[in-house]
C-alpha cells in the first residue's frame, strides 16, 4: 500500500509500470479481476467535481469496490469541523483508500501523515492532479509510443493549474519536452527548476508541438486582474481553428475538461480531428484502476 | 538588596566598551561593582566559578508576543517569561497584538503588572499605533508612554494608509519614541502562502512577493526622512529591504532594524511537504535573501536579533498549509541560532553578542545591554561549547510551534541573572519566593 499524493518525486519506471498496469485495465483487457471485492473506497470531495468524482467511482466500482461518497456541502464540515477529524471519522468506517480533492494544496500530504489508509490525490488546491496527468501521459503513449523528444505544449493559466505542475513533472519524468505559455502574470517563477521551457509567443510555440494541452480558465481570475477580459485572453491565447491551422499535421488536441468552449479552446478544435479529449475521458478510468489497484 | 556576587574568571565580552577576555565581575546591590582583569578577593560574595564561560549582558529581545491578555492557552506573561530567562534574555519587548489590543494604559499596565509578578526579567510593553490595530486612527500615545510603553507598533499588521503612518511617526517626535513596523503591502502580499520562488511553484502555493515588503520599506524610509522620527523595521526578511536600510543609515536617517533567527538561518526550502512550522510572516525567504540577512548583521546594517517570538497551539498548526497561522516560537532557540553564525564564520563572538544585547538596548534606548560599572547586573552566562538538540517538549514556553526541533546546536545558556538575582540556572527555572 502507497499513497499517490504527486508526481513529485516519482521515477520513469514507476510512471512507466502503472501505465502499463492500466493498459491491462482497460476494456477488454487482461485485467479483470475484481480486486476490491468487498472493500471500501471513499471519495471526499471538499470541492466539487462531478468528472474525476465520477470516474474515479467507476474505476473502484469496476474493480468490485463499494464506494462511500462524501461531500463537503451540509456536512459538518459547513459546522466548522477541521479536516483531520472530518477524515478520522470517514477513516474509522474502514476503507482501504480515501480518495481526497481538496481546494487547499497540501490537504492530501496533511490528511496522509494522520491516517493508515492509503491517500490518493485527485486534485489538491493549485498543486497537483496526479490522476489527470497520468491518464494525460497514457493518452499521448496510446498515440506515440515512447513520449522521448515529443514536445507538449501547455496553454493557459499555469499559475494556478494543478493539472499543469503535475503534467510538467509527468511528461519531464517521461522523456517529453514541456514548453508552457501564456500571459505573464499566469506564468509562476520558478517552472524552469521544475523542467519546463517558458514563452509567452503561443503563435511562435504552436508549429513545434506534437500535442498542445488547453487549459481550462477561471474565469473569476479576471475579477483579479490577471488579464483584462476572457475576450482578450481568447484572442491572445484561446486556440483557435486558425490558429490550429499552424500545428503539426499530426499534433494533438488535449483538454482536462470542462472546457469554456470559445475560451481557450474553439468548439471546432474540441471537436475536431486532432482532438483526443474524449479519449482522455474514457482512459482516466483505466489509470484509476490501475491506482486504485498499486496504492490499496 | 545588598547580595555580592561574583562571577570568577568567565571570558566577559561586552561589546559596548570593547571587552572580550577573562575578568572578574562583582555585583553588588543589583548593579555591576566592578569588573576587573585581576582576580578579586571579595569577603562574603557568592562566588560563580565561570571559567569556560561567557560572562555576557543579559539579551534583550525587542519583538515577542506573550498572548496575555488573551491567549492565555499559548502562553502568559509568566511562561513568557521563564522562556525568555531560560534562553537568557533579561528583558522583552511585548507586542500589542493581544486579543485585549494594548491600545490603553490599562493594558500596559496589566502587562507590567503581570510582568512584576513574575519576578523574572523585564518586561517593556509596545503599544499600539491605531486604536485596536484597525490601522484607521492614532491610540493615545502620550498615555501609552506615560503608563511604559517603549515603543508604538502595530505588528502582525502593516499601517497601510500612508497619511497615517506619517503622522504616526510626526506625532512620535513627541516622545522621541521608535515606530516599530511590520512591512507588508497587503495588496501585494494578497492571498500568498509562501515566499515567491521555485518551492511555491512547485507546492503549489500562491506566492508573495519580496516587493511586499521592500515596497514598504521604501514607503517609510521616503516618510521617515520627511519626518525625522524614528522607524525601527521588525523582521527584516529581504534582501531589496537590507540593501534600502543600509542606504538610508549611510545618509544618516534614524532608523533601525531587527532579523529573527529564523529568517538568517532558514530559506524557503524548509516548508518541505507543507509544514506549517515554517509558515511565518513575514515567510521564510530565498537562500540569497538568508545570505543578504547574514551579511547585514556582520556589517552593522541590521541592529538587533529578535525572536518575534509567536506561540501557538498545536491545533493552530494541524491543519491545511494555507490556513496555518503565522509564526515560531524563538526564545528558547535564538542563542544557538546565532551561536551557528559564530561557527559559521559569519559573525565574530563579540558581533553576535552585540546583536542580543547592546544592538537592540541603542535601537530602543532600553537599560541594561552591555556590563559597565553602574550597570544593571543582568548577566547571562554561556556555555560556548555544549552541544544540545533542540526539544520541544522541554521549552518554558507554553508552546512547541518551532521549526527547528530535533536541531543540533552549539552553545547553551547555563545561568541567567536579572537585576544579581539567579532566575534560570542549569535547566531550572529559580522562581522568587
Ligand atoms: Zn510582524
Amino acid at each position: 500500500m502507497r499513497h499517490l499524493l504527486g508526481i513529485d518525486g516519482w521515477r520513469r519506471e514507476e510512471i512507466e509500470t502503472l501505465l502499463d498496469r492500466a493498459e491491462a485495465h482497460l476494456p477488454g483487457g487482461s485485467a479483470s479481476t475484481p480486486v476490491l471485492q468487498g472493500k471500501v473506497v471513499a471519495n471526499l470531495f471538499f470541492e466539487d467535481s462531478t468528472r474525476t468524482r465520477t470516474s474515479f467511482e467507476m474505476a473502484a466500482k469496476t474493480l468490485g469496490a463499494q464506494v462511500l461518497n462524501w461531500t463537503a456541502q451540509g456536512s459538518s464540515v459547513s459546522k466548522g469541523e477541521t479536516l483531520l477529524d472530518t477524515v478520522r471519522n470517514i477513516e474509522a468506517t474502514g476503507p482501504v483508500a480515501l480518495v481526497i480533492r481538496h481546494r487547499s494544496s497540501g490537504a492530501p500530504h496533511l490528511v496522509a501523515r494522520h491516517v493508515r489508509c492509503a491517500v490518493i490525490n485527485a486534485g489538491d488546491g493549485t498543486h497537483e492532479h496526479p490522476s489527470q496527468a497520468l491518464l494525460d501521459a497514457f493518452t499521448l503513449r496510446r498515440h506515440w509510443g515512447p513520449l522521448d523528444g515529443r514536445t507538449v505544449l501547455i496553454v493557459g493559466d499555469i499559475l494556478h493549474s494543478r493539472v499543469a505542475r503535475s503534467n510538467i513533472l509527468c511528461l519531464r519524468a517521461l522523456g517529453a519536452r514541456v514548453v508552457v505559455c501564456g500571459p505573464p502574470t499566469l506564468l509562476p517563477v520558478g517552472l524552469k527548476e521544475l523542467g519546463a521551457e517558458v514563452t509567452t509567443k503561443l503563435d511562435a510555440a504552436l508549429p513545434h508541438a506534437d500535442a498542445v494541452m488547453c487549459l481550462r480558465l477561471q474565469l473569476e481570475r479576471q475579477t483579479e486582474s490577471f488579464f483584462p477580459s476572457t475576450r482578450e485572453f481568447a484572442r491572445l491565447f484561446g486556440l483557435t481553428a486558425a490558429r490550429a491551422e499552424k500545428m503539426k499535421p499530426d499534433a494533438l488536441v488535449m483538454h482536462p475538461g470542462p472546457i469554456n468552449r470559445g475560451v481557450e479552446l474553439a468548439p471546432a478544435v474540441a471537436d475536431g480531428a486532432r482532438s483526443v479529449i474524449l479519449e482522455q475521458v474514457a482512459n482516466g478510468v483505466a489509470v484509476r484502476r490501475a491506482i486504485l489497484e498499486v496504492c490499496s | 538588596m545588598s547580595g555580592l556576587v561574583l562571577f570568577r574568571r568567565g571570558r566577559v565580552i561586552d561589546p559596548r566598551h570593547g571587552i572580550d577576555g577573562v575578568r572578574d565581575v562583582l555585583v553588588r546591590d543589583g548593579k555591576v561593582a566592578e569588573v576587573s582583569e585581576a582576580p578579586l578577593q571579595v569577603s562574603g560574595a557568592e562566588v560563580v566559578d565561570a571559567q569556560g564561560r561567557w560572562v555576557l549582558p543579559g539579551f534583550i529581545d525587542l519583538h515577542v508576543h506573550l498572548r496575555e491578555p488573551g491567549e492565555e492557552g499559548k502562553e502568559t506573561i509568566l511562561t513568557g517569561c521563564r522562556a525568555a530567562v531560560a534562553g537568557g534574555f533579561t528583558a522583552v519587548v511585548a507586542m500589542p497584538n493581544t486579543k485585549l489590543v494594548n491600545d490603553s494604559a490599562l493594558v500596559t499596565e496589566l502587562v507590567l503588572s503581570r510582568a512584576r509578578a513574575a519576578r523574572l526579567c523585564h518586561v517593556y510593553p509596545a503599544g499600539a499605533i491605531t486604536k485596536g490595530l484597525k490601522g484607521e486612527e492614532l491610540a493615545e500615545m502620550g498615555e501609552l508612554v506615560s503608563a511604559g510603553c517603549v515603543c508604538i507598533t502595530d505588528d502582525g499588521r502593516p499601517v497601510m494608509n500612508a497619511s497615517l503612518m506619517r503622522r504616526s511617526l510626526q506625532y512620535a517626535t513627541l516622545f522621541d519614541i521608535p515606530v516599530m513596523v511590520h512591512e507588508e503591502d497587503l495588496t501585494l502580499s494578497g492571498k500568498g502562502a509562501m515566499t515567491e520562488g521555485p518551492t511555491a511553484t512547485r507546492l503549489g502555493l500562491l506566492p508573495i512577493p519580496p516587493s511586499a515588503e521592500v515596497a514598504m520599506v521604501a514607503r517609510d524610509l521616503v516618510l521617515l526622512e520627511e519626518t525625522g522620527g524614528r522607524l525601527h523595521i521588525a523582521h527584516i526578511s529581504c534582501e531589496g529591504s537590507v540593501r534600502m536600510v543600509r542606504e538610508a543609515k549611510r545618509r544618516g536617517l534614524n532608523v533601525t532594524a531587527e532579523a529573527t533567527p529564523h529568517h538568517f538561518t532558514l530559506d524557503d526550502t524548509a516548508v518541505g511537504q507543507y509544514d506549517t512550522h515554517a509558515k511565518m510572516n513575514p515567510p521564510l525567504r530565498l537562500r540569497r535573501d538568508v545570505e543578504a540577512l547574514r551579511e547585514a548583521l556582520a556589517d552593522g546594517t541590521i541592529d538587533a536579533i529578535a525572536t518575534d517570538h509567536a506561540p501557538h497551539g498545536v491545533l493552530d498548526k494541524q491543519v491545511e498549509f494555507e490556513k496555518g497561522i503565522n509564526g515560531v516560537v524563538g526564545l528558547e532557540t535564538a542563542l544557538g541560532l546565532t551561536l551557528a553564525l559564530v561557527h559559521d564564520g559569519v559573525l565574530s563572538p563579540s558581533k553576535a553578542v552585540e546583536l542580543l544585547t547592546h544592538g537592540p538596548a541603542r535601537a530602543f534606548g532600553l537599560p541594561g545591554g552591555h556590563l559597565a560599572v553602574g550597570a544593571p547586573a543582568d548577566v547571562t552566562l554561556v556555555d560556548p561549547a555544549a552541544e544540545w538538540a533542540v526539544d520541544a517538549e522541554r521549552f518554558f514556553s507554553k508552546s512547541r510551534n518551532t521549526p527547528f526541533n530535533g536541531r543540533l546546536l552549539k552553545g547553551c545558556v547555563t545561568q541567567t541573572w536579572v537585576g544579581g538575582r539567579l532566575v534560570f540556572s542549569n535547566g531550572q527555572i529559580q522562581e522568587a519566593r
